[in-house]
Order: C-alpha cells, then sequence, then structure tokens
C-alpha cells in the first residue's frame, strides 16, 4: 500500500530551483534512503514531503489524499517529521519534550506524558534512564534519539527523518538504524536523509539519489551507488566492502 | 519531571496571593474606614463614605490592578513563548505605544473636556489601530517580520508622541500628558473597568488558546508546523496572539497609561517553576502579573511623598534592577 507519493515536485527560491521534478514513492514496511551531496534539496524536499511548504508545481499525496487539501491536525496524526537539529530545545523534561508528540492527538501534560506510546518511544530510542533529565543536558547524540522518540510517540504510519544519525557515535547509528527498521517491520513507512552511504546501504530497501534538486536515481542499493555516480554525484571514488559503497578517495 | 500537582500548587499559591493582596487593596488605603462596615453599607445599597471609598474607588483600582498586572504577565509569556526570545514583552508589538499615541492626542486635541470617557476610548483606538497596522504588515510574515514590524511601529508611535508632546501648546496639558504615559491606577472608576473588560477577556481566551502551540513551538517552526498547527496566515496561532495581545494590552494601556517590566519580569520568574513548559507558563504568568501589580499599588499608595509616585515608574524601578542581576546570574551561568 503507498502510504506518501510525490510526483513531479518542484519549488523555486527566487530564480533558483532547489527542488525540480523531485519523484518518491513510499510504500508500507519501507525503508527508503534519500541520499546526495550537500545541496542536493534534500532538506528542502523533505518538507514539502513533510507538507510544510506547497511545491510549485507537481504534487504530493498522503495515503492517497492531496497533501494540499489534507488539514493540518489531520496530516499531523498520519506522518510525523523530524528536523535536522536545529535550534537547542528548551530546558524541560525528556519525557515532557516527547510527549508533545501525542499533540496531534490532543492529549497534553500528565496524559500525554503517561501514553503507553511514549513509554514505548522512550524505551525504543533507548531514552528511559534520562527521561527526568532536563533536554538541555543531553549530548547530541542523545537529542538527535529524543527527537526521533517525540515523532515515534505520535505514532503515525509515515515518519520523514532529515539526517537523524549525523550526531550519533557508530553504536547509536546502527541502532537508529535498526530501529527504523524494526518500525518498518511493524507497517510504518520511513523515509531517512543519510549521508552515510555504508549504513543506507544496509538498513534501506531502496534509495533515492538527488543531485541538483532532481531525484536522479532510485532503487536498491546496488543498482543506485555505482562507480559513475559516485564519481559524477559525490566527485569521489569508491570500494566495495561486501555490499557496502565506502567512499575512498577524493577524484583529482 | 516536575509532576502536575506542583503546577497545580504553583497556581493555587499565586491564586491566595491574588485575593489576600486584593482584599488588603480593599481594606488599606490614605483613608481609614471600617472595613466591615463599609462592606455592609455597599451590599445593603447605603451611600456611606466608607461604602464609597471601598466600591467606587478601592474596588475598580484592585480590579483593574488584577486585569492590568495579569494581562501584562500574560501576554509577556505568550510573546516569549511565541518569538522564543526571552526578552520580548507587551512592549514590543507597538501596540503600547499605538495607545499610548491615542490618548495623547486626545490630551492634545482637548477632547478630555468632553468626556471622561476620551481618555480610555482614544488609547483604545489607538491600541486597535497599531494591532491592524501590524496585522497588515506582518501578513503571512514570520516571527522575524512580527518583530521588525513591531520595533518600526512602537518606534513611529514614539515619535508621533513626541511630536504631540513637543506641539502641545499648554504647559499643564504637556504635564498631564507626562504623567499619563507614566502609568497609574490611581482615580479610575468602574468606567474604566468596563472600558478595559472586554478586551482583556477575549484577548486573554485568544492568547490561551493558544497554550499548546506554543508548547510545539519550543521544539522549532518546523517541528510545530508537521503537529498540525498553522503558524501563518489569517487563521494561524501567530494572528490570534497578535490579536489577542493587541486587544488585552490596548484595553490595558488605554486605561492605565504605560507600566513597564511586568510582562518581562513575571515570566522570567516564574518559567522554571512552571516547568519549562510554556502552555503550563501562562495562568501563573497572569496571576503572577495580577499579584505583582496589587503589590506594586500598595506599595506606590504607601509611600508618602507630595504627589504619588506613579505605578510605572515604580515597577521600572523594581524592574530594572532585577533585570540586571538576572543578567548577572545568567553570565555567570554561562561563564
Amino acid at each position: 500500500m503507498t502510504l506518501l507519493r510525490a510526483c513531479g515536485v518542484s519549488l523555486r527560491r527566487g530564480d533558483r530551483a532547489v527542488v525540480s521534478n523531485a519523484s518518491l514513492t513510499l510504500a508500507r514496511g519501507r525503508v527508503i534512503g534519500l541520499i546526495g551531496p550537500n545541496g542536493a534539496g534534500k532538506s528542502t524536499f523533505m518538507r514539502l514531503l513533510a507538507g510544510l511548504q506547497p511545491p510549485d508545481c507537481g504534487h504530493v499525496a498522503l495515503l492517497g489524499h492531496d497533501m494540499g487539501r489534507i488539514s493540518p491536525a489531520l496530516r499531523a496524526r498520519q506522518l510525523a517529521f523530524v528536523p535536522q537539529q536545529g535550534e537547542p530545545p528548551p530546558p524541560m523534561p525528556v519525557r515532557a519534550l516527547v510527549a508533545l508528540g501525542r499533540l496531534p492527538h490532543g492529549q497534553v501534560n500528565g496524559h500525554a506524558a503517561r501514553h503507553p506510546a511514549v513509554a514505548r518511544a522512550l524505551a525504543a530510542t533507548g531514552l528511559q534512564d534520562l527521561c527526568a533529565r532536563a533536554a538541555t543536558d543531553l549530548s547530541g547524540g542523545e537529542r538527535a534519539r529524543m527527537n526521533v522518540a517525540r515523532a515515534l510517540a505520535t505514532d503515525t504510519p509515515v515518519m520523514l527523518a532529515d539526517e537523524p544519525i549525523a550526531a550519533l557515535d557508530p553504536a547509536h547509528a546502527l541502532s537508529m538504524m535498526q530501529l527504523f527498521r524494526q518500525q518498518a517491520g511493524q507497517g510504518r513507512g520511513i523515509v531517512v536523509v543519510l549521508h552515510d552511504l555504508v549504513l543506507a546501504t544496509r538498513f534501506c530497501d531502496e534509495l533515492v539519489l538527488m543531485d541538483g534538486g532532481a531525484t536522479i536515481r532510485h532503487g536498491p542499493a546496488a543498482q543506485v551507488l555505482d562507480d559513475d555516480v559516485m564519481r559524477t554525484v559525490y566527485g569521489v571514488t569508491a570500494r566495495r566492502v561486501g555490499d557496502a559503497v565506502v567512499p575512498w578517495a577524493l577524484c583529482r | 519531571m516536575k509532576p502536575a500537582p506542583y503546577a497545580a500548587l504553583l497556581n493555587i499559591v499565586l491564586l491566595a496571593g491574588v485575593v489576600g493582596l486584593s482584599c488588603a487593596s480593599l481594606m488599606w488605603g490614605e483613608t481609614r474606614v471600617m472595613f466591615t462596615h463599609a462592606l455592609a453599607d455597599l451590599l445593603a445599597g447605603r451611600d456611606s463614605a466608607g461604602a464609597i471609598i471601598v466600591g467606587q474607588l478601592r474596588l475598580p483600582r484592585t480590579l483593574l490592578a488584577i486585569m492590568v498586572g495579569g494581562t501584562l504577565g500574560l501576554s509577556g509569556a505568550v510573546l516569549q513563548g511565541y518569538l522564543r526570545n526571552p526578552l520580548a514583552d507587551p512592549g514590543i508589538l507597538g501596540v503600547s505605544g499605538g495607545a499610548a499615541l491615542g490618548a495623547v492626542s486626545v490630551f492634545y486635541t482637548g477632547l478630555m473636556q468632553v468626556s471622561i470617557l476620551a481618555l480610555p476610548l482614544g488609547g483604545l483606538a489607538g491600541a486597535l489601530g497599531a494591532a491592524a497596522v501590524l496585522v497588515g504588515l506582518v501578513g503571512g510574515g514570520g516571527a522575524l517580520v512580527l518583530l521588525l514590524a513591531g520595533a518600526a511601529l512602537s518606534s513611529l508611535a514614539a515619535a508621533l508622541t513626541a511630536l504631540v508632546l513637543n506641539l502641545v501648546p499648554s504647559p499643564y496639558a504637556s504635564f498631564e500628558i507626562m504623567h499619563w504615559l507614566m502609568g497609574s491606577l490611581t482615580d479610575r472608576t468602574f468606567t474604566h473597568v468596563w472600558i478595559c473588560l472586554p478586551g482583556v477577556v477575549c484577548g486573554g481566551l485568544l492568547m490561551l488558546s493558544a497554550g499548546r502551540a506554543l508548547d510545539a513551538l519550543a521544539l522549532g517552526e518546523d517541528v510545530a508546523q508537521s503537529l498540525g498547527f498553522r503558524l501563518h496566515g489569517i487563521r494561524s496561532v501567530q494572528t490570534r496572539i497578535v490579536l489577542g495581545t493587541a486587544l488585552a494590552v490596548g484595553s490595558c494601556v488605554a486605561v492605565s497609561g504605560a507600566i513597564g517590566f511586568v510582562g518581562l519580569v513575571v515570566p522570567h520568574l516564574l518559567r522554571p517553576l512552571a516547568g519549562y513548559q510554556p502552555s503550563r507558563l501562562l495562568v501563573p504568568a497572569f496571576l503572577g502579573g495580577s499579584v505583582l501589580l496589587l503589590g506594586a499599588d500598595m506599595v506606590v499608595r504607601a509611600v508618602a511623598t507630595g504627589t504619588e509616585l506613579q505605578l510605572g515608574v515604580l515597577t521600572a524601578l523594581v524592574g530594572a534592577p532585577f533585570f540586571l542581576a538576572r543578567v548577572i546570574v545568567l553570565k555567570r551561568g554561562v561563564s
């Protein structure tokens, strides 16, 4: 079943096309890795997919409904979004911040904090022991896990995460990717922006490669990440270790 | 995590403060009256001197202190939450400036002589005019546009107010204007309460309705939007906050003059006690603002000087050093 579909989506900022003719189809139970070099338009495409901004042309459909026509409240109950780490959180306790994920369901404060989805999200991200701590006292990696926990707490069929493992050490990055896989196993569809091509290859069902605002390739990692792509899009040569593609040296 | 009873306790303590100070404010003043007798006369509808003092002088003054202080505290908490800027206060939107300009224009044109209502109504018209300009200017723009538009509007209102002061022909009128601009609750009547009340109630409800959105905004605009809140446009959280603040603060400034620092200081003081959650700060900020202004108004009455100390002067005198102390504490925390 298709959860989220974007067809020929474009967005301009001034004279510059930030996203041009980008497409993506997310089915239930799948993890899609959205990859591409810096400035390829991944984050903007994610905002369009999340319905935070309407595209100039093309369309996005969530569970078969045109994104532009869905009310923000209904959209929030079907799609959770984890933005790139930006501003620091307020010094609220971690559990209270994760419980904000229940806002789309109209649950607040103690009622939200006691919801089983919050406990599940804290457990899934390994934050149970930190749930009473002020969010400002968390490390960068813990903060990233808290943001994912907040999205999980909403309990939506679709989750979009923009570079959720950028601040994580290898162990936590692995466990986060395992968490995404496990969540997909429970029927969610997940789109995750990644720069780590090794983890992208290992954990994603499909990769969508962006360059210059367009989605130029999609499919299994082996098809998407060939030597030509690594050279022309990323400007590096690559070596293969098993199935994984490891960026090796800059192209001269 | 701060448990819910803790937040409830904070509200109960502050409410007790409001009730206690209100009683004190009714019982105590320049003229000694037997409060129980005055109250009995008031309830029985007898026009004794005590009943008149308590019912027509102290009661409206007390009610206005609760409404004005509460509104300033609440709007400070809402604006600081919305702009995610601890320096935001109700004056930042330029609505207070608009109210002051409206009131000062009434002094200038001599409309004061026509009716006692002219001054607060002029203030209210100024506040609503400023709010309309602000909403028009900001449109679908975000928090930054709101801040800049507010700053521009404040400067313009301040410049026009200075112009009126400059052009006013009589030094007496000029003194009156200066005096009014300092903010006070002296000699206010139930007419002032009725002028202030609708704006405070409607504006207060609009601001309170934004509580959940403020919680979501603590995580950033993208997250708040993804959690289902409209941030921009006519039906957005921003419109509710701007309109709510403008209505409530405009109505208050129109009757009391400009009273500074309450909106800035009260949310700062109470935020840690509310667990840093913006929505949980709103009711305590209202009650805390009321407590502060009731207390300040009693101090103003108690300080025996030739001319009564203006309320706005006192809040600024206490507020500014307090704020400096906060800065020093913050600096120590950072370094």
